[in-house]
């Protein structure tokens, strides 16, 4: 999947001579914490969140005498050493980024910094929850196999056996035992019992429902 | 004259039908009707038959061509993946001979009871053979082919401009039912359900709370796996009685699933037959308290037929009569009539043994988390007050 595909494109800019108060404003009214700070020819000069505007804000002990503070340019508090991305770019790519560099959000640009698009934390987290495939009805299975080739084919045999549509599959190493890995699949029917039996013929550990301290 | 209510039935609604393996069994209305038949506790007055919705009235919700998918897959005209894009023929919602006359009628039966309630030739109406809360506007999902009650909140907004308060208690979050109305603020849905963490169709969580003009307007409490009576009961009790007084409905319509039980084989829920003597009354009191009587009640999920269903489904007629003091032993009738085709042991009494199951482990910990479900889930309405 590519940036393009889950980026934001309606968005919320102002120039670095707007006032701090403009973007405060501008975060309270659409809910968001990023804003982009572009020239008139739409070129990212730097950007604005609202950690910036706490840290230049007035503390709320002495709110009265401070407006000023409110008043000054954006460019006084902006970041200008800023990394943007590209729309070619691959989500898994820009989600290590994000985790890399501790950023929140990431601006994309093409040609001479030409902003046409941000992904932020919450995108990448959205895209996380299609990808498990939780925005179609389904039921969940979990099941614990050794961790060596063919597993995945075992189980997903198995689905195929009882005619169930697969609606995501997800495969993590199993934190307690390095020898084996736990696949998750979501598939499209409210009766999985059939599966499980299968699965638990084919010799797997169905892990489900799995709650510590209870022999299911 | 007013009847205090009437009972939707007829075995014509046992046609809905997809093979003798699949678990949504509607036998399950005629048992229920037998237990209630042993006990004397309906007579042929209270009866209605069932009637056909017609396709204008589907077609308040559904897809004209999810319609037309259903009456040729009905007659064996689909093909295989036509079919399956709408959901049809699916080990879910497999195809069966006459699929859309069956839905259909199950459909109409909802309307019927409607009906009855809304002009006031009932107080209460109970169609068992409708809840089918799954069903989408284009496609069967969850052993769901049309979605009655939807359809029928639909009819009751056209033709009684009435404002419904949905209330579902399936284990299964009522998906089908709170997308339709999801952006419409004159139909409040609260589905009280097991979490969609590992059980169908994974959806219900408590932010989803409605959209646009609707934000606001749906609710859901998500219990964790291997809740028991006392922690259910207070997450009913409390949702449905802060939701009404938010919402003051001028009908209510309930949805009563009955797998929330420990038999049921398809959940992981631990109730028992106590959380089925207190749902239908307190909606029975909430209907007197908000809606002049209006109650709309149709049946859902269930799939323990023998043990669970017959005994769950009457208890929802007896409150609705004001016969509700029925305890101690089944009928022996009833029992000889169907044990013998039973595979599994029935029940002797109505209440289900104070042992039914072993005790669950981390029961205070599942309780406490549900509480915290609940309070997230009525903050808004909390707040407002």
């Amino acid at each position: 999947m590519i940036v393009e595909e889950i980026m934001n494109t309606e968005l919320s800019t102002l120039s670095k001579d707007d006032k701090i108060k403009d973007a405060m404003e501008l975060m309270r009214e659409k809910r968001i914490r990023h804003i982009p700070i572009i020239d008139k020819e739409n070129h990212l000069e730097g950007i604005v969140t609202d950690r910036d505007i706490k840290e230049a804000g007035p503390s709320i002990f002495h709110s009265d005498d401070c407006n000023d503070i409110l008043e000054q340019p954006l460019s006084s508090i902006m970041s200008t050493n800023i990394i943007t991305g590209h729309p070619l770019d691959f989500v898994e790519d820009v989600a290590a980024i994000f985790y890399e560099q501790k950023i929140s959000c990431m601006p994309i640009v093409v040609k001479n910094n030409q902003l046409v698009g941000i992904v932020t934390q919450t995108d990448l987290l959205h895209t996380f929850v299609e990808l498990t495939g939780v925005h179609q009805p389904g039921s969940l299975v979990e099941v614990k196999v050794r961790n060596k080739r063919g597993m995945i084919y075992r189980v997903v045999s198995c689905a195929h056996k009882c005619k169930a549509n697969i609606l995501s599959v997800l495969v993590y190493p199993d934190k307690k035992d390095e020898d084996f890995k736990i696949i998750v699949l979501r598939v499209q029917t409210m009766n999985p019992l059939r599966l499980i039996d299968e699965l638990e013929k084919e010799g797997t550990e169905v892990l489900w429902p799995n709650l510590p301290g209870m022999d299911a | 004259m007013m009847k205090e209510a009437v009972f939707i039935y007829s075995e014509e609604q046992l046609k809905y039908k997809f093979h003798d393996e699949h678990p949504f069994n509607h036998l399950r209305l005629k048992l229920t009707y037998s237990l209630l038949k042993k006990i004397n506790a309906i007579n042929d007055g209270h009866i209605v038959p069932p009637r056909m919705a017609t396709d204008e009235e589907l077609l308040l919700v559904h897809d004209p061509n999810f319609i037309e998918a259903v009456k040729k897959a009905g007659k064996g005209e689909l093909s295989n993946d036509l079919a399956e894009s709408y959901g049809l023929g699916t080990e879910d919602t497999p195809i069966f001979p006459n699929m859309h006359e069956a839905s259909a009628l199950l459909v109409g039966g909802t309307l019927s009871a409607v009906d009855y309630v809304m002009s006031g030739k009932a107080k209460h109406a109970l169609n068992l053979g409708g809840g089918l809360h799954h069903g989408f506007r284009g496609k069967a999902s969850g052993f769901c082919v049309y979605n009655d009650c939807s359809v029928a909140i639909k009819y009751i907004q056209e033709k009684y401009n009435a404002r419904v308060l949905y209330v579902d208690t399936d284990a299964h979050h009522g998906d089908g039912v709170q997308w339709t109305f999801y952006d419409d603020p004159n139909v409040c849905t609260l589905s009280i359900h097991e979490t969609g963490r590992y059980l169908f169709p994974g959806t219900g969580n408590v932010n989803e709370r409605g959209q646009g003009k609707g934000y606001g307007y749906s609710f859901n409490i998500p219990l964790d796996a291997f809740t028991e009576n006392e922690s259910f009961l207070e997450a009913y009790t409390k949702s449905i009685q802060e939701v009404a007084a938010f919402f003051k409905p001028d009908v209510i319509f309930t949805q009563n699933g009955a797998d929330a039980h420990y038999f049921d084989p398809l959940t992981h829920l631990s109730a028992t037959m106590k959380i089925y003597r207190e749902i239908p009354k307190l909606a029975h009191k909430i209907a007197h308290e908000y809606c002049d009587g209006k109650w709309i009640a149709v049946g859902g999920g269930g799939y323990d037929m023998w043990r669970v269903v017959p005994r769950a489904w009457s208890l929802v007629w007896l409150e609705m009569t004001e016969n509700s003091n029925f305890y101690g032993k089944l009928p022996e009738e009833w029992i000889k009539e169907w044990q013998t085709k039973a595979k599994v042991h029935l029940p002797d009494e109505w209440d289900d043994p104070e042992n039914l199951y072993p005790p669950i482990p981390r029961k205070a910990e599942i309780t406490e988390k549900n509480a915290r479900t609940v309070e997230s889930a009525l903050l808004p309405i909390r707040n407002k007050k």
